[in-house]
């Protein structure tokens, strides 16, 4: 790729700089809310997170004083609950996994030279709902209604409301709404990682931190939506007591640990891995070479991305499930021992083949690796089935834990603040406070938790309020509470040194890192002046006059006449230029969707129905809105000039467009959750002799009309695209309004099966989970024939034509998936009866 | 042979074949043992033809992974050039998906050995 770099006059760039800085701004006042640009949102959701971490850890605090002498009553048993439960919660949803897509939407426009992620909304969009939803949750506890069952919510205690009282639909409603903002977060960063890479970025040259959270965002497609499912079954029996959970009605609770636990363990390496990703990028800086071993960086991520779908049982392995169905996640739990290793083997490698500058931020990683380390062979004891029977539920387990995650996730984030620090706000930390904080951290956590693994083999059950003086674990749990406290000094220390006055650096690289993030100036909202190409893994130390060139706006977009906000869209394996994207800009429509959004679940919590339908209103108005006034625009001209003498389409649709993409990862989550709707059903035929218990089914004849009627409204979608790319436009309107006709013909037929044989949802499981399945499959064709309405209304206000046609192109791709539900949906709850 | 095997095919997707090998093969032998130890005595079959099936099913998987791992051999070069691949060329970015690929059908292969071991060593459901 030889290209004329362009050359401007110091007057020329200064206009540029003008009209970039215009339409890069950031409002002012209260307005500034209002802002979606990915440096913006980046921050208020890391800060947001770390708020929430420090709130977790005030409880944690207050635990421990509690558990700090035998037979104490500082705190009641309730509170306790409360407080461990919202402890793990907040910890787990709160902030680990949300600091990352915090680090991921504020670093990756920048690491990858990208302007912008394509969904800067979508972004503002999950920011809200999250903070909205943490809010919610974390309240709670001044009411005295947090839930209190402990943070993976088991049933019978969770399902009754007897014992878990409002507290367990918080629980399930308020992470709901925060596991929306998670798939939104997805869904960027998957898009932008394979799309939005600076050119000659190829695959082989992306950044670690990418490659990470590439897999990580793939990661969270295929775990949160299982535990969305679950969340749906779980508040459905709490709500209108169907009884999925619920052994007397034919339910089961371990139906509940299962789909809990499919998401659970995949999270912990959700929130490992981008750790690890900061590890990536930090061990090179102060090793002053490239990583060693960037392709066994590449198995590591990817195989633990795998293998950590297989190890949900271990959280199980004292339910009495066959033994050879343990073995089979015991393996597992020992295979993914092998790519972790090789990272860490990697980072070793790495800093034996350089030169190590022994900084705070090396400091907190190797620290927190060997945290992590002691965490990883405790994790080998346990996933060995009669070692996890002794030490089931004890206290053991919550060292374990505690080590893995403080060590593989805490520990590399603060690295990463002190790393990260000068390239959010110029400033840097100090190397004196950093290091106090980090003995402070180091020592105050192994004081805590170490004799953890002495009480729990002694005995101690987790989450205990209190214990009697005479059976050894008086000790143990004196000296924990002790170092939680040195502990928590070292993270107040962290805090502190970030407030604490600064003196503005005088340059954009403190570390002399090598990667391309570092080339931005933190005071200009644009991120890169000009996007630059790329030939290097470390670009800023392989490509002389890198900088200078991106700064002199030699490279593209360096100009922004259109007053647009701009973006390059490249291929997904060698970064080739294919589009100038153009992305949504500041508005109020994400508040007020994410509000209405959040109001819809905290309604539902206190079963406010009429608020519920209101607000639901609300969040479908000012979706449609969002999408008629800032999606699949039709731009002035088809190409525009991007610099360095090509010119690029602004308007793409199918494949390569970005839109087409979000739509796809999307739809593969949303059939994740449903497959896991259908896991549910498959469960209760496996453990039941009869798993209708003599109910009579929806039948054949309803099931199969509704199979036919979806398809045939399929076929007249792939047939209302053909005929509006060959501009039969009409025609394609008449083609639209059939298929939404027939959509909703299916959808009656799908519902009628099971109301027309009276079953009853609370009567037993069966028809519990043949309605759940059915009424799932036409909220989706409901959805379906909204999406189709809007296109109508496009073609109809001129707004998609046979050539701008991405809203046709992304709703049938919608379509694809929602037939496939439908015949599996319609074909299981019709068909399986018979057949089994 | 050169006709039995696939074209080299340029998508990013290829990376991840040998870990989905593994997780079917799991996930087979999750269902089938789990359904099995529910309904053995509805069903009367015996564990051990469970086990053969299972391990005949287990020596496909690994012989996808082999397969797998041949083709990424081939799109390395068969080893022509030694890593880190980090040139900016279509070449060297066709060199590391081959070596990253060979690197995850061996730990691949190695996991789904690992998975099938109980099926070696446990004779029953044992519930």
């Amino acid at each position: 790729m030889t290209k004329a770099l362009g050359n401007f006059s110091a007057e020329e760039r200064a206009a540029q700089e003008e009209r970039l800085r215009k339409v890069w701004k950031t409002p002012g006042g209260w307005r500034y809310w209002t802002s979606v640009n990915n440096s913006e949102i980046g921050l208020w959701y890391g800060v947001a997170a770390f708020g929430f971490m420090l709130f977790a850890g005030v409880l944690a605090l207050l635990m421990r004083l509690q558990l700090a002498v035998p037979d104490n009553d500082l705190f009641s048993v309730e509170f306790f609950n409360q407080a461990f439960t919202l402890h793990g919660t907040v910890m787990m949803f709160l902030f680990a996994v949300p600091i990352f897509e915090a680090i991921a939407i504020y670093l990756l426009p920048s690491l990858l030279g990208a302007r912008e992620l394509p969904f800067p909304r979508l972004s503002a969009f999950g920011f809200w709902s999250f903070l909205l939803g943490g809010i919610f949750v974390c309240g709670s506890i001044f009411f005295n209604s947090a839930p209190n069952a402990g943070w993976f919510m088991y049933p019978p205690l969770a399902t009754k409301e007897e014992y878990s009282g409002i507290g367990a639909d918080i629980w399930l409603l308020g992470l709901s709404f925060i596991e929306v903002a998670s798939i939104a977060a997805a869904v960027e960063i998957i898009v932008g990682i394979m799309k939005c890479r600076a050119p000659g970025m190829r695959i082989n040259m992306m950044p670690m931190f990418a490659w990470y959270l590439l897999i990580v965002a793939g990661m969270i497609l295929f775990a949160f939506p299982p535990l969305i499912a679950g969340d749906l079954l779980f508040e459905m029996e709490r709500m209108f007591h169907w009884p999925f959970f619920d052994s007397e009605r034919g339910g089961d609770p371990l139906l509940w640990q299962h789909l809990f636990w499919i998401f659970g363990h995949p999270e912990v390496y959700i929130i490992f891995l981008p750790a690890i990703a900061l590890m990536a990028m930090i061990v090179p800086t102060f090793a002053q070479r490239p990583i060693v071993g960037y392709s066994w960086i590449v198995l590591a991520a990817v195989g633990t991305g795998f293998l950590s779908f297989g190890l949900w049982v271990h959280h199980m392995f004292a339910t009495g499930l066959p033994q050879i169905s343990l073995a089979f996640f015991s393996a597992a739990s020992e295979a993914v021992v092998i790519p972790t290793g090789v990272q860490i083997f990697v980072f070793i490698a790495t800093m034996l083949a350089g030169r190590v500058i022994f900084s705070v931020p090396m400091l907190f990683g190797a620290g927190g690796l060997v945290i992590f380390v002691i965490g990883g062979l405790t994790g080998v004891m346990v996933a060995l089935a009669p070692f996890d029977w002794q030490a089931h539920d004890t206290y053991f387990v919550v060292a374990h834990l505690h080590y893995v995650l403080i060590g593989g996730m805490l520990f590399p984030v603060v690295a990463g603040i002190y790393y990260y620090f000068p390239f959010v706000t110029g400033w840097r930390l100090s190397d004196a406070w950093g290091k106090v904080a980090f003995w402070l951290m180091f020592t105050g956590f192994n004081i805590a938790f170490f004799p953890m693994h002495f009480s729990g083999l002694r005995g101690m059950p987790r989450r205990v309020f209190t214990y009697p003086e005479d059976i050894g674990w008086d000790w143990f749990n004196l000296i924990s509470t002790i170092g939680a406290f040195i502990f928590a000094s070292g993270v107040l220390t962290v805090v502190a040194d970030m407030f604490r006055p600064k003196v503005k650096l005088d340059t954009l690289n403190p570390w002399k890192a090598g990667t391309l993030e570092w080339t931005n100036n933190p005071d200009e909202n644009w991120g890169m002046r000009s996007v630059p190409i790329i030939t290097s893994r470390y670009p800023l130390w392989d490509q002389p006059n890198l900088q200078r060139d991106i700064e002199e706006a030699r490279y593209y977009l360096p100009d922004a006449k259109s007053g647009r906000r701009e973006t390059l869209v490249t291929s997904v394996l060698d970064a080739e230029p294919i589009q100038c994207l153009r992305v949504g800009g500041t508005s109020y429509v994400t508040i007020v969707a994410a509000m209405s959004l959040g109001g819809v679940f905290i309604a539902l919590t206190f079963h406010w129905w009429l608020i519920t339908a209101i607000c639901g209103v609300i969040t479908l108005g000012a979706i449609l809105y969002w999408l008629w006034t800032g999606t699949a625009e039709i731009p002035e001209a088809p190409e525009m000039d991007v610099g360095m003498g090509e010119s690029l389409p602004i308007y793409v649709s199918g494949p390569p467009s970005v839109g087409w993409w979000a739509m796809f990862i999307t739809m593969v989550g949303d059939g994740t959750a449903f497959a896991s709707l259908v896991f549910g059903y498959f469960f209760y035929w496996t453990i039941h002799g009869d798993f209708t218990n003599g109910i009579e089914g929806p039948g054949v004849l309803w099931p199969v009309i509704a199979i036919n009627l979806f398809v045939l409204s399929w076929l007249l979608m792939l047939r209302a695209r053909h005929l509006n790319r060959a501009g039969r436009l009409d025609e394609a309107r008449v083609a639209l309004v059939g298929a939404t006709f027939i959509a909703l013909g299916g959808s009656a037929a799908g519902l009628a099966g099971p109301y027309v044989h009276g079953m009853d949802p609370t009567a037993h499981v069966y028809p519990a989970i043949v309605w759940i399945i059915a009424i799932w499959t036409v909220v989706h064709a409901a959805a379906g024939c909204i999406m189709q309405l809007y296109c109508l209304a496009r073609s109809l206000a001129g707004r998609m034509t046979a050539r701008y046609d991405q809203d046709i192109i992304n709703v049938t791709l919608y379509w694809h998936f929602l037939t496939v539900t439908a015949v599996v949906a319609f074909g299981i709850i019709g068909l399986f009866p018979v057949v089994r | 042979m050169k006709r039995l095997l696939p074209k080299e095919v340029e998508t990013l997707w290829t990376l991840f074949t040998a870990p989905t090998v593994w997780a079917f093969h799991f996930i087979v032998c999750y269902v089938v043992v789990a359904i099995y130890c529910e309904k053995a005595l509805v069903w009367s079959i015996d564990f051990n033809a469970i086990r053969i099936g299972l391990g005949i099913f287990t020596l496909m998987a690994l012989a996808m992974i082999l397969l797998s791992a041949y083709l990424a051999w081939r799109q390395w070069g068969f080893g022509s050039g030694d890593p880190p691949h980090s040139q900016a060329t279509d070449q060297d970015r066709r060199l590391f998906q081959g070596f990253a690929t060979l690197l995850l059908s061996g730990l691949s292969f190695v996991a789904v050995v690992y998975v099938a071991i109980p099926l070696i060593f446990i004779a029953g459901c044992q519930i």
